[in-house]
């Protein structure tokens, strides 16, 4: 949780090309979900998925490359922020379409059961998805098939740049889960030990053949991108809603449960330095050469780019 | 066997060879509404061959996300039409995946997107897409046109590792003709299904039968049509179209799809491009498929239509 934190307050300030996506504030609900899984496990993510990413185990460093668009990065600088994943830890991608992350897990579910064994898909989403047609599909897909999935609504509560609120109708994400027959739970996703307490009940259950739902209700700190000052919001709200800082709420669990400050201060001072070293050696990567855009497009009518 | 029947056995040689082979989509467990999944699911299980609901976003995805996972999926879409409902997770999620994860996953899967008129059934249920597809880096398009090609193209798409558009035609189905399940035939290879001197005829998918026709037609008249059946659209076979328009310096392309910014244009384009070839395009006109049959006729390319157009072009002098 303290490497996400870091991870996105560097990026905040970092030069990365295009669309850039900053979960800050919201790490307590990658963190307190993806510490149940094991590297087996699958996990689909959306346009905001670093910290889910780093939280499934990836290495800062091949990520930070990938931001930067360098040859050394995770997707070989094909994919940047959008696309960022390390199959080697069962992550299997962002996704820069929202709600498109939720049919990959039902088919990626599928093909757990037909290994065998009892791995399971964490498939994350944002409020904004519950509006898309997807997450219906499925949804009722995974409850009819009994799919091995823990979806996961993060809800920041903000679609882009307008309030999810303001356009969605009905009780929420669990309302709807519920309807479908996914049962679920919410929880305060700014605090990582309800998120952990309650994304462990619901993967035991998940575990056994039963989708169920996570609906983590959280806050986007930053814009809708990183160049979006999110001017539109009120300011009062704003404020209020920054009081509650996952990283802060974070430490106070630590500390009531006598874990000295010293160690939470370390974490940090390491968090920082993995971040220093991920930074150093992304501005020192060379970039994709050239050749490489046409390499992994199709293997049939390879080199046919032109006519 | 017919067509169907065709397929079919490519899809159960498949599926016995390699347990990663699993078929998705609707009404798949009861044989497909054409019957071109028959006796598969009492053979493979619920399991291996899905039925799922109308949910074509979430059965493209989740194909994408088994092929991710280790599967081969095979997607049923019932009509190219409907497939629309789902072009995002095909143009978005399966052409993309591979390069956009620098190669880490691919999603080599088979969707089947069944193309062309479709007598009687008017708009909705009548196109053919097939240049959309050819224009997304990614993905294979092909496009069998005889039983043969249908269980020999499927063996060979199942095969390729990557996506691959299989654009089976509606109206062929109990297509009858011989078939030799052994027989490969390589994606990207044109079969010339009839040869000729004075005017190359490229096509593919049921038109094949229209320019044979027309190539008849032709005959009686004095002109000598050579057919050429693409078979496979991305790749296409440049080479064989080329030797083709070499020799006999006319190129008509002829498809079902509406005849502006159709694939025919791409053909043609690349032929003037590399030939001194006259060349001409013969499509559908751009109006949606009417339900009547006089107006539905408007949008069938007829042998005579293609006759018409290969007599034209042979007055014309070679370059």
């Amino acid at each position: 949780m303290g490497g996400v934190a870091a991870f996105g307050a560097t990026l905040a300030r970092a030069n990365v090309r295009g669309p850039l996506h900053l979960s800050t504030g919201q790490e307590a609900v990658a963190a307190g979900v993806c510490a149940h899984l094991r590297k087996t496990d699958l996990l689909t993510s959306t346009h905001r998925g670093h910290g889910h990413t780093l939280a499934k185990g990836a290495a800062m460093d091949r990520m930070m490359a990938e931001l930067f668009g360098r040859a050394t990065g995770y997707n070989r600088g094909k994919g940047g922020s959008m696309h960022i994943a390390d199959f080697s830890v069962g992550m299997l991608g962002a996704n820069g379409v929202v709600a498109d992350g939720i049919p990959i897990a039902v088919g990626a579910a599928h093909a757990l059961r037909a290994h065998g064994g009892d791995d399971v898909v964490a498939c994350f989403f944002g409020d904004g998805a519950i509006n898309r047609g997807p997450f219906l599909e499925g949804l009722n897909w995974a409850a009819v098939r009994s799919l091995p999935i823990l979806f996961v609504c993060e809800d920041n509560r903000w679609a882009a740049t307008t309030e999810t609120g303001t356009t969605t109708a009905g009780a929420g994400a669990l309302a709807r889960a519920e309807a479908i027959g996914v049962p679920g739970r919410k929880a305060d996703g700014n605090d990582v030990v309800d998120v952990w307490q309650a994304a462990g009940g619901l993967l035991s259950e998940v575990r056994k053949g039963a989708p169920r739902m996570l609906h983590a209700v959280t806050y986007r700190v930053k814009g809708h991108v990183s160049v979006d000052a999110a001017g539109y919001r009120d300011a009062v709200r704003h404020d209020k809603a920054l009081e509650r800082d996952p990283m802060v709420i974070a430490a106070a669990s630590m500390a009531a449960l006598g874990i000295p400050r010293e160690k939470l201060e370390a974490i940090g001072r390491e968090a920082k330095a993995e971040v220093a070293a991920a930074l150093a050696a992304a501005n020192a990567a060379p970039l994709p050469d050239p050749k490489a855009a046409y390499e992994e497009v199709q293997d049939t009518g390879a080199g046919r780019w032109r006519e | 066997m017919s067509y169907a029947r065709a397929a079919c056995a490519a899809l159960e040689d498949a599926m016995r060879a390699d347990a990663r082979v699993v078929v998705l989509g609707e009404d798949v467990g009861r044989g497909g509404v054409f019957g071109q999944y028959r006796g598969l699911q009492p053979a493979f299980g619920p399991e291996r061959v899905i039925d799922t609901p109308i949910s074509e976003s979430a059965i493209l995805g989740a194909a994408v996300g088994m092929a991710l996972a280790g599967l081969k999926p095979v997607v049923e879409m019932r009509v190219v039409d409907f497939a629309l409902c789902a072009i995002d997770e095909l143009v978005n999620q399966a052409a993309k995946a591979r390069y956009m994860f620098g190669g880490q996953g691919r999603a080599a899967m088979v969707a089947r997107l069944p193309n062309g008129l479709w007598s009687g059934s008017a708009a909705q249920h009548s196109q053919s897409l097939e240049a959309w597809f050819a224009h997304i880096p990614g993905l294979v398009v092909v496009a069998p046109g005889t039983p043969q090609d249908n269980c020999s193209l499927l063996a060979a798409s199942l095969a390729c590792g990557d996506p691959v558009v299989y654009l089976e035609h509606k109206e062929l189905w109990g297509l009858e003709d011989e078939v030799d399940a052994s027989r490969t035939v390589p994606l990207g290879e044109a079969e010339t299904v009839r040869a000729g001197e004075d005017v190359t005829v490229v096509t593919w998918s049921r038109t094949r039968y229209a320019a044979l026709e027309a190539a008849k037609v032709a005959e009686a008249q004095g002109v000598s049509m050579e057919v050429i059946d693409l078979r496979t659209l991305w790749p296409w076979d440049r080479d064989a179209v080329l030797a083709s328009a070499a020799r006999t310096g006319r190129v008509l392309v002829a498809h079902e799809a509406v005849q502006v910014a159709g694939f025919g244009a791409e053909i043609a384009a690349v032929v003037a491009e590399r030939t001194d070839a006259r060349v001409m395009r013969l499509g559908a006109p751009r109006i949606p498929v009417g339900y009547a049959t006089t107006l539905e006729d408007q949008s069938r390319i007829a042998p005579r239509a293609i006759a018409d157009a290969g007599l034209a072009l042979a007055r014309r002098p070679r370059r």
